[in-house]
């Protein structure tokens, strides 16, 4: 490896890059428009679901049990019912997610000190609303008996039997963005440092400048080297525009080092540049490796590296595969940083997977451009 | 230091059972221009990668500037110049950031490196166009620049495959002058050309065909070999018919249209010049002229592969 080689190519890279201002202002500026778009708009926290309530019984304790549930403002009353027909008609228009009814004989039998029913219909074609609703629903009706309970108790006040004391860590409010915001800079950073050098090799073979490289004295470790050093200033403006809008717009702390953050950061920013130029190397036209840089990117990282669904969840064999994607050890790197304020003394597996995963794609793409020559 | 600049002995690739390059063997002296000739497809494309050092031989032995190409590739590169018919510029930098890139991978010292930028500016004639956009430029200046490029480190051999491929005659010429220009200052220039008034314009000529070397020598000493002897040069009326007829007349090897006559060759000079005037009186196409030719370095080619092609099928 010559070092004035390196920078030869690195230079040249560089002017390239500045000849085309409207591509290096996009590069710069996407990942933060992405992350303040995407984190704005990908949120699970369900909240104000509109819910419809037939009820027949029309008496205060039914009253009563309705208010308790729309007032946490998780449910938003939007339709009172008046037949039990009309809960499909709401459920199938999408009028309503929920619906609530409380049939006749309903205070009748609360007096009678008999269990009452409340029969709720739920739109289970979207699941995760379903469920969460569900959930929300089964807490609201155990608060309301409880509290009517202890009203009602006249002396004989009953204690629950498990009164479970729960303390969710690290993220204490359940707060959706601080789980996303973190996946979005893994996934952004991914595919905008993989399109980024997806072109750089290919551009020169679609040219035919490669013909000339060949013949000159450069190794293609060096040219690899040379051409990764630009894309590595670059994808790091973008982390710290991309750090400085998360801490800022979406108020994700970050608990463990900066130093240790901004190092991991630098090994998976390596790998992702070294995903692309491998593709690069690879492909003959630069459309094909811009598509082949944004499939192997944006999708795995988005459904099978944890950003959402958790990995433990997969079958076995997928969840080997998924180890072989830089993605998989930076999601659990981040999220570890930033909230739970993990070190290197836990996170150091992960560190080690991503900087052999880095320097493997390097190697592949040195030894691969040197065969195609 | 008594080596030539290029030595080539016995270089052989084959590509599978394809043997693309086969035992072939010359030398290029420093301050002489090369010249390697051949149809598409006769190797000298794979010739030129294996002196470069890209390709590795299967056998035979190639030494570029006293250094082995098969052992030593990155030395080799490192001395010599290459400059193709394809000019490896990047068309979204400019003339001068061209030279800049070259410079540095050569390994250029800074500060000769304003030095040397300069002089190929210069030799290249584009001093004015310096912060021009090397797309811009036209095909004959790129072929300068290009030519600047390959020259920025002061190789002592210097490849040039097809190098004046598509470029106007105006700027071959100018070309031409620079590749006297280095061979007068001792680099050893090797180039490769399809055409004859390049060829022409060579110390030394070697024709390839199917891998091989046919032929090798001075473009003079070539047109005086015993291939292109019988060549007579014929006016009568109507060539076309007379082409036709010829090439079924006996001891008439070839004949065909040569500008607004007919190039004939005979396999006896010394009887040939007769034998056609009577055939072609005899069937009433009146020959104002037939006399001896010099053959042209193009007719010595023909002969020298349609030989061969003969030779090959036998």
């Amino acid at each position: 490896m010559n070092g004035d080689r390196i920078l030869a190519v690195a230079d040249k890279e560089v002017r390239y890059l500045l000849r085309d201002r409207r591509s290096l202002g996009v590069t710069l500026l996407l990942p933060v428009a992405l992350l303040i778009l995407y984190g704005y708009a990908i949120n699970f926290d369900v909240r104000e679901i509109p819910l419809a309530v037939y009820d027949p019984d029309r008496s205060a304790e039914s009253r009563d049990l309705v208010q308790t549930v729309t007032r946490t403002g998780y449910f938003r009353l939007v339709r009172t019912l008046d037949s039990p027909r009309q809960a499909e008609d709401v459920l199938q228009r999408g009028e309503a997610k929920v619906v609530l009814v409380l049939p006749a004989g309903f205070a009748a039998d609360l007096a009678a000190g008999r269990t009452a029913s409340l029969q709720t219909v739920v739109d289970g074609a979207d699941s995760l609303t379903a469920t969460i609703s569900l959930s929300y629903l089964e807490a609201m009706a155990q608060e309301w008996s409880l509290r009517r309970l202890a009203e009602a108790g006249g002396g004989e006040r009953r204690a629950p039997p498990i009164s479970p004391e729960v303390r969710v860590w690290y993220n204490e409010g359940l707060a959706s963005t601080h789980f996303i915001i973190p996946g979005l800079v893994v996934l952004i950073l991914m595919m905008v440092a993989a399109l980024l050098t997806s072109q750089t090799i290919v551009r020169e073979r679609e040219q035919g400048t490669i013909e000339g490289l060949v013949v000159l004295p450069v190794t293609p470790r060096e040219l690899i080297a040379g051409k990764l050093l630009p894309y590595v200033a670059i994808a790091a403006v973008d982390v710290a525009l991309i750090g400085v809008a998360g801490k800022l717009l979406f108020g994700v702390p970050l608990r463990g080092s900066p130093a240790l953050l901004s190092g991991l950061m630098l090994i998976y920013i390596i790998a992702a540049l070294g995903t692309g130029l491998l593709i690069s190397v690879l492909t003959r036209s630069q459309q094909l490796a811009y598509m082949i840089a944004l499939i192997a990117t944006l999708l795995p990282t988005m459904l099978l590296t944890g950003f959402v669904f958790p990995v433990a969840s997969m079958p076995k064999v997928l969840q080997m595969v998924v180890q072989l994607h830089p993605s998989t050890h930076f999601m659990v790197i981040v999220r570890g940083l930033a909230l739970k304020g993990a070190g290197i003394g836990v996170l150091w597996p992960r560190a080690l997977a991503l900087t052999v995963i880095a320097g493997a794609l390097l190697a592949a793409s040195a030894a691969k451009f040197k065969k195609t020559l | 230091m008594s080596e030539s600049a290029v030595e080539v002995s016995g270089l052989t690739k084959r590509f599978g059972d394809f043997a693309a390059v086969e035992g072939v063997s010359f030398a290029v002296e420093r301050g002489e221009v090369f010249g390697l000739l051949g149809p598409n497809g006769a190797g000298k494309s794979t010739t030129i990668r294996m002196l470069c050092g890209i390709l590795a031989p299967t056998s035979g032995e190639g030494r570029v500037g006293g250094h082995d190409v098969g052992r030593e590739p990155e030395a080799v590169r490192e001395r010599i110049g290459y400059m193709s018919q394809r000019f490896s510029l990047y068309l979204d930098l400019t003339t001068e950031e061209n030279l800049e890139f070259y410079g540095g991978i050569y390994g250029v010292a800074r500060e000769r490196l304003s030095e040397r930028i300069g002089w190929a500016l210069e030799m290249a004639g584009l001093e004015e166009q310096r912060h021009r956009l090397t797309g811009e430029l036209p095909t004959g200046w790129r072929q300068r620049l290009a030519l600047g490029c390959a020259l920025l480190h002061e190789p002592e051999v210097v490849f040039l495959d097809e190098p004046t491929a598509g470029v106007d005659p105006i700027s071959r010429r100018r070309f031409w002058e620079v590749i006297y220009g280095l061979a007068e200052a001792g680099v050893a220039c090797l180039v490769t050309t399809h055409y004859m008034d390049e060829a022409e314009r060579c110390d030394r000529v070697a024709l390839m065909y199917g891998g091989r070397v046919i032929a090798l020598d001075s473009p003079e000493g070539l047109k005086r070999q015993s291939v292109a002897a019988g060549l007579l040069e014929v006016a009568c009326e109507e060539p076309g018919r007379a082409v036709a007829l010829l090439q079924k007349t006996a001891g008439v090897k070839r004949a065909r249209l040569y500008g607004a006559g007919v190039h004939v060759v005979v396999s006896e000079p010394a009887t040939g010049a007769r034998l056609v005037r009577e055939a072609l009186e005899a069937a009433g196409l009146r020959p104002s002229r037939v006399e001896a030719a010099e053959a042209s370095l193009e007719d010595v080619f023909v002969a020298l592969i349609q030989e061969a092609e003969a030779g090959g099928a036998r």
